[in-house]
């Protein structure tokens, strides 16, 4: 028994941890279980936690099986990380076509949580370029599956946050590319109405039913200043694709936390001056520019362990969508209750959502808007998320199971309807923290 | 670049191989005791880059099937890298224990990769050209009781190493040791499971592929180990054999 702790770090549960090193084997180790698949432990509450139960290791299931570079279609075993895949690929003409905001995720977690990236809006979310994958249960059984083979079971087991199955295997689409390079722009924006309407000018010409045109920004994402009150300030940052033009030479370099400070680095002393420094750094940045897609598309990648700056006791995310509807409203609401709850939260961002069928049953992104707030280790922390979720409940959003350590179970139930239909596919060999408290078993 | 590999699923011969398979497009004659977990290598190497990947019939300790297999590889085109990386992690008691078991460590740590060592550089002698890196490890520095089987193989093959490296000084072969710590493979999962802090396998290829490349005649790695060994070195005796290290 070893203690293992999520990337919130709020607990170190003891687990009994089963290294997978050979695909052939898997079988036969998940009969040790119930228990839940674990890649990188990048999930922020129990999703890939089993306090007190087995965890099945997957970082040794991490070989490549085949490319086809015609196609673009990349087979390989659950547990490469995104970062290898882009790294290999990128200087090929192909990168994956979802990315969420580190590449320090693995094929499989991707998978169970149908991550998204910063342009949902072009391409969905990763479950959409799953091709066909392959799923041990804890019966010993192999089951292929995909879109157009137990579409039933496929689409359980995308966002099924592992409870279907151990995914061993995986077919994916990959995405032309052009390479590394990304034009960018920055653009500073002074309250909702300003960031709904950047939103759609950057992203409309993406809808489903019109061409895709020059106009149109393939990557959007946008900081706010959390502690700018209810209505606040931000940057809006969007990128596209450059083909012939290079930037600045990037050259990866980490940094990394060195240890764990005894107390919270985020708190309420220091979220004014960050936020206000971060904004004023962005306010320089403005412009276009051609960068590389690295510190774009990941920039926290770029400070190894940084979840350690909340301190000991770690920290929450709150992330969730609401239609775009109900957007501005509920997201004014939302900003409304954390300043008058006294905390904050440095990392906010605010991202709209396109208009996709999902992925997975249990799929989080759907049309709307999405805000993703992180919180330190606080006293007044739950009855500030109970006025989040009845905003979010009442504007009939949901919250994302991938960063979630503390959501009600009837939230759940009541926001993800497709709950019912995903039972009938679960393997009883797989129960996970979450799936406890979420789902009861 | 032709880079032949012993012991080729040992989870630091199969790191460094995809750096070389990227980086170098280089064409790969792995050995290993499993076939089945070397074509699963073998498959991944050739998608990560690799131009050609030839899998070799596992033979470890038959001194003639080990010569014959050096000189039909270099006849089938010239060797620029041998990595010698077999091992197995015996357990101390169990050596004890049963001396079978001490003799199969001996034979699998030490005599064999020095055969394979021996054999590619009669070859390399010739042409004088060629680099045989063979992974050692922090363990044969200096003999403790809970591990001194295994670290005595390994000090086998340092001063091995050591000797061959006076052969070819000033030649055109180099002679590379690459000394890992305890590092997170299928080999150390024993370790790990009694919390053991292990070095990442990437981070450790990272380093025996760098120093591969500038024919360094010894790589900690990670580096931290050559002042933590320096020390240990030179503990003296009478206070060395009061700790339980």
């Amino acid at each position: 028994m070893r203690p293992v702790s999520s990337w919130g770090r709020l607990e170190a549960p003891p687990h009994d941890i089963v290294e997978l090193t050979d695909r052939d084997t898997v079988a036969a180790s998940l009969a040790r279980g119930p228990g839940i698949a674990y890649g990188m432990g990048r999930s922020y509450g129990d999703a890939c936690l089993n306090p007190g139960g087995v965890l099945w290791r997957t970082a040794g299931l991490d070989r490549l099986i085949s490319f086809d570079p015609a196609s673009g279609r990349l087979v390989c075993e659950a547990g490469v990380v995104l970062r290898d895949i882009q790294k290999l690929m990128i200087p090929r003409g192909w990168s994956l076509p979802v990315v969420p905001g580190t590449q320090f995720v693995t094929v499989g977690g991707a998978i169970a949580n149908d991550v998204h990236g910063k342009n949902h809006h072009v391409v969905g979310s990763f479950g959409e370029h799953v091709r066909r994958l392959q799923l041990v249960r804890s019966d010993g059984e192999t089951i292929d599956c995909g879109p157009d083979r137990r579409p039933d079971l496929f689409a359980a087991t995308v966002a099924g946050l592992g409870l279907t199955g151990l995914i061993v295997e995986v077919e994916l689409q990959l995405r032309a590319s052009t390479g590394p390079w990304l034009e960018a722009e920055t653009v500073s924006f002074g309250g909702l109405a300003d960031f709904f309407a950047l939103s759609h000018e950057s992203e409309a010409s993406f809808g489903l039913a019109s061409d895709r045109s020059e106009a149109g920004w393939e990557h959007t994402v946008s900081w706010i200043d959390c502690t700018s009150g209810s209505d606040p300030r931000g940057l809006f940052m969007r990128a596209r694709p450059v083909a012939g033009r290079t930037g600045k030479p990037w050259r990866e370099r980490s940094r990394r936390v060195p240890f764990t400070p005894p107390m919270s680095m985020v708190n309420r002393l220091s979220l004014k001056p960050f936020n206000a420094l971060y904004h004023a750094l962005g306010r320089r940045r403005t412009g276009v520019q051609v960068v590389h897609y690295e510190p774009f598309l990941y920039p926290l990648d770029s400070v190894l362990e940084w979840n350690r700056l909340y301190g000991p006791m770690g920290f929450f995310q709150y992330q969730s969508v609401v239609p775009r509807a109900a957007g501005l409203e509920a997201t004014r609401d939302m900003l409304d209750a954390i300043a008058r709850s006294g905390e904050g939260s440095f990392l906010a961002v605010l991202k709209t959502f396109g208009e996709r069928p999902p992925a997975g049953l249990l799929s989080f992104p759907r049309e709307g808007v999405t805000l993703a707030l992180d919180f330190r280790h606080s006293r007044v922390l739950p009855q500030l998320f109970t006025r989040l979720d009845d905003i979010v409940r009442a504007a009939g959003g949901r919250l994302y199971p991938a960063k979630d350590a503390r959501m009600p179970r009837a939230l759940y139930e009541a926001t993800y309807p497709n709950l019912p239909a995903f039972a009938a596919h679960r393997d009883p060999g797989m129960s996970s923290g979450m799936s406890r408290r979420l789902m009861g078993s | 670049m032709k880079i032949v590999v012993i012991g080729a699923t040992s989870g630091i011969a199969e790191h460094c191989c995809r750096l070389w398979a990227a980086e170098d497009a280089a064409d790969f004659v792995l050995m290993a005791r499993d076939p089945a977990k070397l074509e699963k290598i073998a498959a991944d190497l050739k998608v990560r880059g690799a131009r050609s990947i030839s899998l070799a019939g596992p033979e470890f300790f038959d001194p003639a099937v080990i010569k014959s297999f050096a000189d039909a590889t270099v006849a089938a085109g010239p060797v620029d890298l041998v990595l010698i990386a077999h091992g197995w992690l015996s357990d101390q008691q169990s050596c004890q224990d049963d001396l079978a078991l001490c003799r199969e460590s001996l034979e699998v740590n030490a005599v064999s990769p020095v055969l394979f060592a021996e054999a590619f550089a009669a070859h390399f002698a010739r042409t004088n050209r060629g680099t045989i890196g063979i992974i050692g490890s922090v363990a044969g520095d200096r003999g403790r009781k809970a591990n001194y089987t295994y670290g005595a193989c390994k000090g086998l093959v340092g001063r091995y190493a050591e000797g061959m490296q006076h052969r070819f000084a000033g030649s055109g072969v180099k002679i590379v040791l690459i000394k890992p710590g305890p590092t997170d493979t299928p080999m150390t999962a024993s370790q790990k499971a009694r919390g053991v802090r292990l070095a990442p396998v990437a981070q450790v290829a990272r380093e025996t592929v760098n120093g591969i490349r500038r024919g360094r005649p010894m790589v900690y790695t990670p580096p931290i180990w050559w002042p933590i060994m320096l020390i240990v070195r030179h503990i003296p005796r009478f206070v060395f054999n009061r700790l339980s290290i």
